[in-house]
């Protein structure tokens, strides 16, 4: 039987011919191997250098921001110049600006035109700060205290060096004067500079020098958590329900067409089914937390469908006849034995599609959480901002200091995003481990 | 009695119906000379049919199994054994496209009657795989589960001890008793069905079902299981699918051929080895073909 097949053996090309056409066919297929393992790495340097120099470009733009020049300067809060039945009305500011002028040895002219220079040098924020002292503390008045504040976001771009004295005068807001005086301020000492704190615990604000990003840390945190409450069980158990218990016939093929089609609309599509149905039709506050957590859950839903239910395709089916085998029941099956094997898939596919909410903007702009929000929402239905849409809108600011905070603020964004994958990789390595 | 049962129990199909000369008497022999002990007819197959969508797995198979004695199921791949094995326990409900026809009976209990549970079904009817599978749980928890669903034990100290009587039963005690809380899946392939089996016999089963329970283990394993497989038919009734005729013919004591979804010939294992009726059984066990 075994003859029928081989050919006589005259009838064989010579071993030398066959090996040299073998010879010859090898150096082929290595030449293949190594250009595709050539196209490989080279793909990977390339990948690796767009991602240094996008990481770089963001940081080096960006570290300025988490770097503050602060002033301290005494104070002396003349009774005559200050209204104890108003204090509100005080112009705390006019008073502050005295006290800089006096320590750089100069006095404010009959227009207050050095007064207001000064004012454009120094922030706002300790003329807030004195108000808010002498309000808790009203003997304070006729006394000499020190506040510490930032200065002015442009005097902080000179002292960073973004603002030269070479600098034409059009493209800088500081004169000549102001900036003389900004020396001098620092080498007297009254300036120093440290880690910007305030970055991380204030929230936006119009003054460049006070915006922070803790409103748009907490509002997306708040957002995703909603986010997150909505569309992983959800989205987790209707794939359960479909890979294992819905019945396999043209109804459930179209729902699943329907589900990988979703999770390819465009998001801003989502943002407009939020505004009609979750606030024009249901009444759910705008720009609130709520809203924007259900939109991106709704659009997270597609997603985290599709990493479950291609988890639980992945988890033998051994398990399941072993299961089934001793009786368990089909629901049994699938929650003792099928899902808590899948369960570091379904947690990368929620991690993954929640890291992607995370930095969604343009649904969010539908729902009206573009609004400036000087502050951290309080509740889940008060009006908030996000970081992507914080760095949006900071991008569209005018003010050059914005420009540096957005940067910072996307710093923030990818560190927020960073933790969220860390997260994602030690669940992971958790579950894993248990089973 | 026994003899018109087991005539019955005869293949039905047209060829072997023309050699099928005097079966009773011939099978009231072999018995004699065999000395086995059998005990009644536990699990009673008539007319059973498998399609799988459009395709047909097994055709009109009856068969008659014993309670305390190995039947093994031989034939060449695809000739619908493991299928037939599947039917006992319902596993092929889990297929969405098998359909099963014809009646098994347990103990004069139509299994395919829609008032039989499946889920209880696969409590008295045990499986073991072809490859071990393990829950990849702790040992014990692997052990444990089948009784705790099934509310076989109301305390700890009770479920601690049908683990501990399973897995002595299997085997498998002397060598996993100080490990019971490391995973089942760190154990050796034959300890892993061993393990498998002593999970199967935690729920108190009437019929353990194998399917081909060693092809994945090495020769010592292999006479581990069937040595195991031996002391288990003095309580169970076990069925086992098998490739290796070798093994049928050392651990069964009834023999049933399948061959393109038809069940050929059946009887005493010594007889269809050494005296087969069937030319195809003969060509098959002779090895011609398979």
């Amino acid at each position: 039987m075994t003859d029928a097949i081989l050919a006589p053996a005259a009838a064989r090309p010579e071993a030398s011919a066959r090996n040299a056409a073998m010879q010859a066919r090898l150096k082929v297929r290595r030449g293949q191997e190594m250009r595709f393992k050539l196209y490989g790495r080279i793909a990977i340097v390339t990948a690796l250098m767009f991602l240094v120099l996008l990481l770089g470009r963001i940081i080096h733009q960006g570290y300025t921001t988490f770097i503050d020049y602060r002033i301290s300067i005494p104070v002396t809060l003349d009774a005559s110049r200050i209204d104890k039945a108003d204090l509100g009305g005080t112009n705390f500011d006019m008073i502050v600006a005295d006290a800089v002028l006096a320590k750089l040895g100069t006095k404010d002219d009959d227009f207050g035109g050095a007064s207001t220079k000064v004012m454009q040098i120094i922030s706002n924020d300790l003329g807030f700060q004195l108000l808010k002292q002498v309000r808790a503390d009203p003997s304070l008045i006729g006394k000499t205290i020190t506040v510490t504040g930032p200065v002015k976001a442009d005097a902080a771009l000179y002292y960073k060096g973004e603002i030269k004295r070479s600098t034409l005068p059009e493209n800088r807001k500081l004169d000549d004067q102001q900036l003389d005086w900004l020396d001098k301020l620092k080498s007297a000492g009254a300036v120093s500079s440290g880690f910007n704190i305030s970055f991380l615990t204030h929230s936006d604000s119009t003054e460049p020098e006070q915006a922070g990003v803790w409103g748009a840390v907490v509002g997306s945190a708040m957002m995703l958590f909603v986010t997150a409450l909505l569309a992983v069980p959800v989205g987790t158990l209707a794939a359960v329900y479909l890979e294992e218990f819905a019945p396999k016939n043209r109804w459930t093929d179209v729902i699943e067409v329907n589900i990988n089609n979703l999770a390819a609309v465009p998001s801003i599509v989502y943002g407009l089914l939020g505004l009609a149905v979750f606030i024009n039709w249901l009444g759910v506050p705008r720009s609130s937390p709520l809203v924007g957590g259900l939109v991106l859950a709704l659009m997270a839903l597609p997603t985290v469908i599709i990493a479950t239910r291609s988890a639980l395709k992945a988890v033998p089916p051994s398990i399941r006849e072993a299961a089934l085998g001793v009786g368990a029941s089909k629901t049994q099956t699938v929650f003792h034995h099928v899902l808590p094997l899948a369960m570091p898939g379904v947690m990368t596919g929620a991690i993954l599609s929640l890291a992607h909410a995370l930095g969604e903007t343009a649904p969010l702009l539908m729902i009206g959480m573009i609004s400036f929000v000087p502050g951290a929402p309080e509740n889940l239905i008060s009006s908030a901002t996000v970081l992507p849409v914080q760095v949006f809108i900071w991008e569209n600011a005018s003010e050059r200091a914005f420009h540096e905070r957005t940067a910072g603020a996307i710093i923030v964004l990818l560190v927020f995003m960073i933790l969220m994958n860390l997260t994602a990789i030690m669940l992971r390595r958790r579950f894993e481990r248990r089973w | 009695m026994q003899l018109s049962q087991f005539s019955g129990s005869r293949m039905t199909s047209q060829h072997d119906a023309a050699q099928a000369h005097a079966p009773g008497v011939h099978i009231a022999v072999n018995r004699e000379v065999a000395g086995h002990v059998q005990g009644k007819v536990k699990l009673r197959a008539r007319n059973v049919e498998v399609f799988y969508g459009e395709k047909q797995a097994l055709f009109d198979v009856s068969l008659d199994v014993r309670d305390n004695a190995v039947t093994a199921l031989i034939g060449p791949s695809g000739c619908g054994k493991s299928t037939f094995l599947r039917c006992i326990n319902r596993m092929n409900d889990t297929v969405a496209i098998a359909r099963v026809s014809g009646t098994i009976e347990i103990d004069g209990e139509n299994i395919n009657d829609r008032a039989v549970d499946p889920v209880l079904l696969r409590a008295r009817v045990g499986m073991v795989f072809q490859k071990p599978n393990p829950f990849p749980k702790t040992i014990f928890e692997n052990v444990a589960y089948g009784p705790r669903i099934h509310g076989l034990a109301t305390s700890k100290s009770e479920l601690e001890g049908v683990v501990e009587s399973s897995l002595k039963r299997a085997g498998l005690w002397n060598e996993v008793a100080d490990r019971l809380h490391q995973p089942g899946t760190g154990l050796s392939g034959g300890q892993q069905q061993r393990l498998v089996i002593a999970r199967a016999i935690a729920v108190n089963p009437e019929v353990i079902l194998m399917d081909e329970p060693c092809s994945a283990l090495d020769p010592i394993a292999t006479a581990k299981i069937e040595e195991l497989i031996d002391e288990l038919r003095t309580q169970y009734c076990l069925v086992i699918v098998t490739h290796s005729m070798a093994q049928a013919a050392r651990v069964s004591q009834e023999t049933a051929f399948f061959h393109l979804g038809r069940l050929v010939e059946t009887g005493p294992t010594g007889e269809i080895f050494t005296n087969p009726r069937d030319t195809r059984t003969q060509d098959y066990i002779t090895g011609r073909f398979g």
